[in-house]
């Protein structure tokens, strides 16, 4: 079978790149890395690939706000290209920094014209967070990165994460992941909700399921020794 | 300060890759009250919310895990706290040699561009600081950008692997002055200055070469190899400029707008500095020894040290920092059933498709410092190494690093103290045999108000660092099973001076605990083995406020009961009371949580070194301790026990 052509999007300040790449090759992909400038000067083009992922970190610092200057980037520079992958049925996942990046450039959630219907506040502790959550997965969700999944444990390392919506745009959205305790119910509660999310929301896709963003990091838990348990519990 | 930790890695051999950061702060205490602060002095509150944010800040921008650190309280860091950033770096083999320049091979400035920020910066870091410091100085801080660092350190890796220079340095202190100045003294230099990129304009030749403006690197570009140098930092938008080239006249030669502006011999340059002779004194001193009673209940003890400023749990800072980034996670700083019990060394797995994994680990005590710095400096050795060992590592490939932070080495005093340290460190690393790698020194931190000169306490950050071949065969500290068995590993003395269970009695003492590295060294080797045999599922050193801490900490982070008798401690000499067998602070013990079935075969592995089982693990959800004579002494929920150690820094 041939090996799923996967691009990790770097930018300034993408720092979660090389375990994200790590993670695409474990599942079985071929991956390639390339920064934004090399897309911009068409150096690579995002035609050739079947995967497109915007890891987490604080592109080009988080200036203005998360992931706001390269949403612009893509938005305003590649917009046709990314119009073009999504059409033609490539798939994008945005983790963390990546999930800023796609609801400011308006790409999640959809609308007719491209403007942005949702944001990534500064948490409820109003302070950057690292720590495990348990999330429960929408049963009903179109998302086809998580097909077969019920429930994840993941750490989630950010300050901007809580999920804000216009309510009209909250009832449409797909809603793939939300906080959860260790139970598996859906929780509002801190620190379960990290960052007070609205709905406990922690990850959307859009209507065909193919573009999906999250805020927790999956690619840091692909070995059980990252479980903070591990050395307790058994596998 | 972490910005330029991480571009000494960056500027090692022929540059590392940073794969871990640790930070360790010394402040005032929080609850210092307002109405005292001298005059130009931040509240340590306010400090501590910066600091930490500014390292945090920077830290978790760059990507790089922040996996190990502490924070430490003591009201003479009031007018000069101290912040201790360290940063890993990991590199290819053949990256790991001196770089060596050829005469013609041009000076390249990388990074960010040159501003006035940071003029006289290491100069104003070792003065003494005064109510007017503030805005005498202002400009010294350098200004940091860590997406500039970030984007400079990407394509600086990439570069390495090309061969692109030959050479690498980091522009610390001193800016491009020391930088071109050191890389240059064996073969000379020439500077156009007007080259180096400006920030803004306006600058004096005089700035451009002082400044200590952030995120810069120094490299020795062969000419064949500068123009895809230059193409490659361009295009991920870094600055790459040629501002000079190598000569073969041993001379330091400087130009700005084609006027010479220095000119100076290399041999004067690095050895025409007469070596200084200065006086160093020491005596040690004497404190009153407290005269009270062993309390019949240990238990408000064991809380207050809980609670104290220094042994608190951290966690409000721990989570601030990233320790997941790189995903090379495998103990993290917080462990244990509610993950949240205070790790004693963290573990990464550097490279992801490897087993091998790194320890890092940290020692420092100033209170021991106050009545001896040289048994300060051999705990610090001890207890950062004993660290490394409770996690499973060992002591074959280990190395540390000092960092030593003092007062006026022109005053014999202060200077005789940090001489006693030095030897310390000295003799407890050749006995453990365990190399210093590298670290720093900071000296003249006093601060002077109008009645005194407040010098800080002799502070003593050891670093250790272990190479784990298998990180599978990690232990932590958290207790995992009613049943188990506890042991303690290592002798314990009559050792409180300097304790935190003098501190919280507002009392000093004098014996200090001392180090006797070449049993120590046994001691530690036998239990590596026993936990790389797997017997032993949970590991706590023993450090601040002794096996009444280390036994809470075990079970409150594991959720398991604990039943010991301080009857069964081994001791070293006649020892009366139960509260100095409880909290006194020797060095090289453990608390060792064994399975029954294991028990023989944990005792085989210890051989002659010395250990006992003191008490066993319970399905009871306390700590309960009996005393020398069987009494019993304390029986605290460990709820109460977790609530002590959270509250304070529960911000």
């Amino acid at each position: 079978m041939a090996k799923v052509r996967t691009l990790i999007l770097r930018a300034p300040g993408t720092n979660c790149d090389v375990e994200t790449a790590f993670a695409f090759e474990q599942a079985g992909a071929t991956v390639s890395s390339a920064h934004v400038n090399e897309l911009v000067r068409k150096d690579k083009r995002i035609a050739d690939y079947q995967i497109v992922v915007i890891p987490g970190g604080f592109t080009y610092g988080d200036d203005i706000s998360a992931g706001k200057i390269l949403a612009n980037e893509l938005k305003l520079k590649l917009g046709e290209d990314i119009q073009k992958f999504v059409g033609g049925g490539g798939l994008i996942l945005g983790i963390c920094n990546g999930f800023q990046v796609l609801v400011k450039a308006g790409f999640l959630p959809q609308s007719p014209d491209a403007s942005q219907k949702l944001t990534l506040a500064n948490n409820d502790s109003s302070r950057f967070e690292c720590r495990w959550v348990y999330l429960s997965v929408d049963k009903q969700s179109p998302c086809v990165f998580t097909k077969g999944i019920d429930a994840l444990y993941l750490p989630i390392a950010h300050g901007e994460g809580k999920v804000m919506a216009e309510p009209k745009a909250l009832g449409g959205l797909n809603v793939v992941l939300r906080y959860a305790d260790k139970e598996g119910n859906i929780s509002a509660d801190y620190p379960y909700n990290p960052n007070g999310s609205v709905d406990s929301i922690a990850g959307i896709s859009d209507d065909s399921g193919r573009i999906f963003a999250l805020m927790p990091h999956p690619e840091r838990f692909l070995r059980w020794t990252q479980h903070p348990r591990w050395v307790r519990e058994a596998n | 300060g972490l910005g330029g930790v991480i571009r000494d890695p960056l500027g090692t051999g022929l540059g590392s890759k940073p794969i871990a950061s640790t930070d360790v702060f010394c402040f005032a205490p929080p609850d210092f009250p307002h109405s005292k602060l001298p005059a130009g002095v931040l509240h340590p509150r306010r400090i501590l919310k910066g600091v930490r944010a500014g390292v945090a800040d920077y830290g978790n921008r760059l990507g790089i895990p922040t996996i190990n650190g502490a924070i430490l309280f003591d009201e003479r860091y009031l007018g000069n706290p101290i912040v201790l950033c360290g940063t890993v770096g990991l590199m290819p083999k053949e990256a790991a040699q001196m770089g060596r320049q050829k005469p013609g091979d041009l000076v390249v400035v990388v990074g960010g561009k040159t501003g006035r920020d940071g003029i006289h910066g290491v100069t104003f870091a070792s003065a003494l600081l005064t109510g007017e410091s503030e805005e005498v100085s202002a400009s010294s801080v350098q200004i940091g950008n860590p997406i500039t660092e970030k984007k400079m350190i990407d394509v600086l890796l990439v570069a390495r692997d090309k061969g692109l220079y030959r050479r690498i340095t980091d522009c610390g202190g001193g800016g491009l002055s020391s930088a071109v100045g050191e890389m240059a003294a064996e073969t000379g230099v020439r500077v156009d200055l007007e080259k180096v990129p400006l920030k803004y304009s306006g600058l004096s030749y005089r700035e451009i070469w002082l400044s200590e403006s952030q995120e810069r690197m120094l490299l020795a570009v062969p000419p064949e190899s500068v123009e895809e140098l230059v193409a490659l930092f361009a295009s991920e938008d870094v600055e790459a400029t040629v501002i000079g080239e190598f000569t073969n006249d041993k001379k330091l030669r400087l130009f700005y707008q084609n006027s010479a502006v220095g000119d100076m011999d290399m041999e004067f340059l690095h050895h025409g500095l007469p070596q200084s002779e200065r006086e160093a004194a020491w005596e040690l001193p004497r404190y009153p020894e407290p005269d009270f009673d062993s309390p019949l209940n240990l238990s408000q003890d064991l809380k207050k040290i809980l609670g104290s400023w220094n042994v608190c749990s951290k966690e409000w800072v721990i989570r601030q920092y990233d320790h997941e980034v790189q995903g090379g996670s495998v103990l993290k700083p917080l462990v244990g059933i509610e993950n949240d019990g205070p790790g004693d060394a963290a573990i990464i797995r550097p490279v992801l498709d490897s087993d091998m994994g790194v320890i890092i680990a940290n020692g420092i005590n100033p209170r021991y410092g106050d009545i001896d710095p040289y048994w300060m400096a051999a705990s610090a050795v001890d207890e950062a190494l004993r660290q490394i060992i409770a996690v499973g590592g060992n002591l074959k490939k280990v190395a540390l690093l000092d960092n030593f932070n003092w007062g006026n080495p022109e005053k014999p005093d202060r200077l005789g103290g940090l001489v006693r340290a030095a030897q310390g460190c000295y003799h407890a690393a050749l006995d453990y045999g365990a190399p210093f790698i590298s670290g720093k020194d900071s000296l003249y931190n006093e601060y002077e108000t109008e009645k005194e000169s407040i010098c800080i306490p002799p502070t003593l950050l050891i670093s250790a660092m272990a190479v784990m071949k298998d990180v599978a065969k990690a232990v932590s500290m958290d207790a995992k099973k009613a049943g188990d068995l506890l042991y303690i590993v290592g002798m314990t003395y009559n050792e409180m001076g300097g304790s935190h269970y003098y501190a919280v009695r507002g009392a000093m003492g004098n014996r200090v605990p001392q180090v006797n590295p070449k049993r120590g060294k046994k001691l530690m080797d036998a239990l590596s083995g026993a936990m790389d045999k797997g017997l032993v599922k949970a590991c706590h050193d023993l450090s601040e406020g002794g096996i009444g801490v280390a036994a809470a900490e075990m079970g409150f982070a594991g959720g398991v009961g604990i039943t010991l008798k301080l009857n069964k401690v081994p001791l070293g000499e006649p020892i009366n009371r139960n509260d100095t067998i409880l909290f006194s602070e020797s060095n090289t013990r453990f608390l060792v949580e064994v399975a029954l079935e294991d028990a023989k075969r944990f005792e085989g592995a210890l051989g002659e070194n010395v250990y006992a089982a003191i008490g066993e693990f319970t399905k009871s959800d306390k700590l309960e301790v009996y005393g020398i004579e069987g009494e019993k002494v304390l029986s605290t929920p460990l709820a109460e026990l977790k609530e002590a150690w959270q509250k304070p820094l529960r911000w």
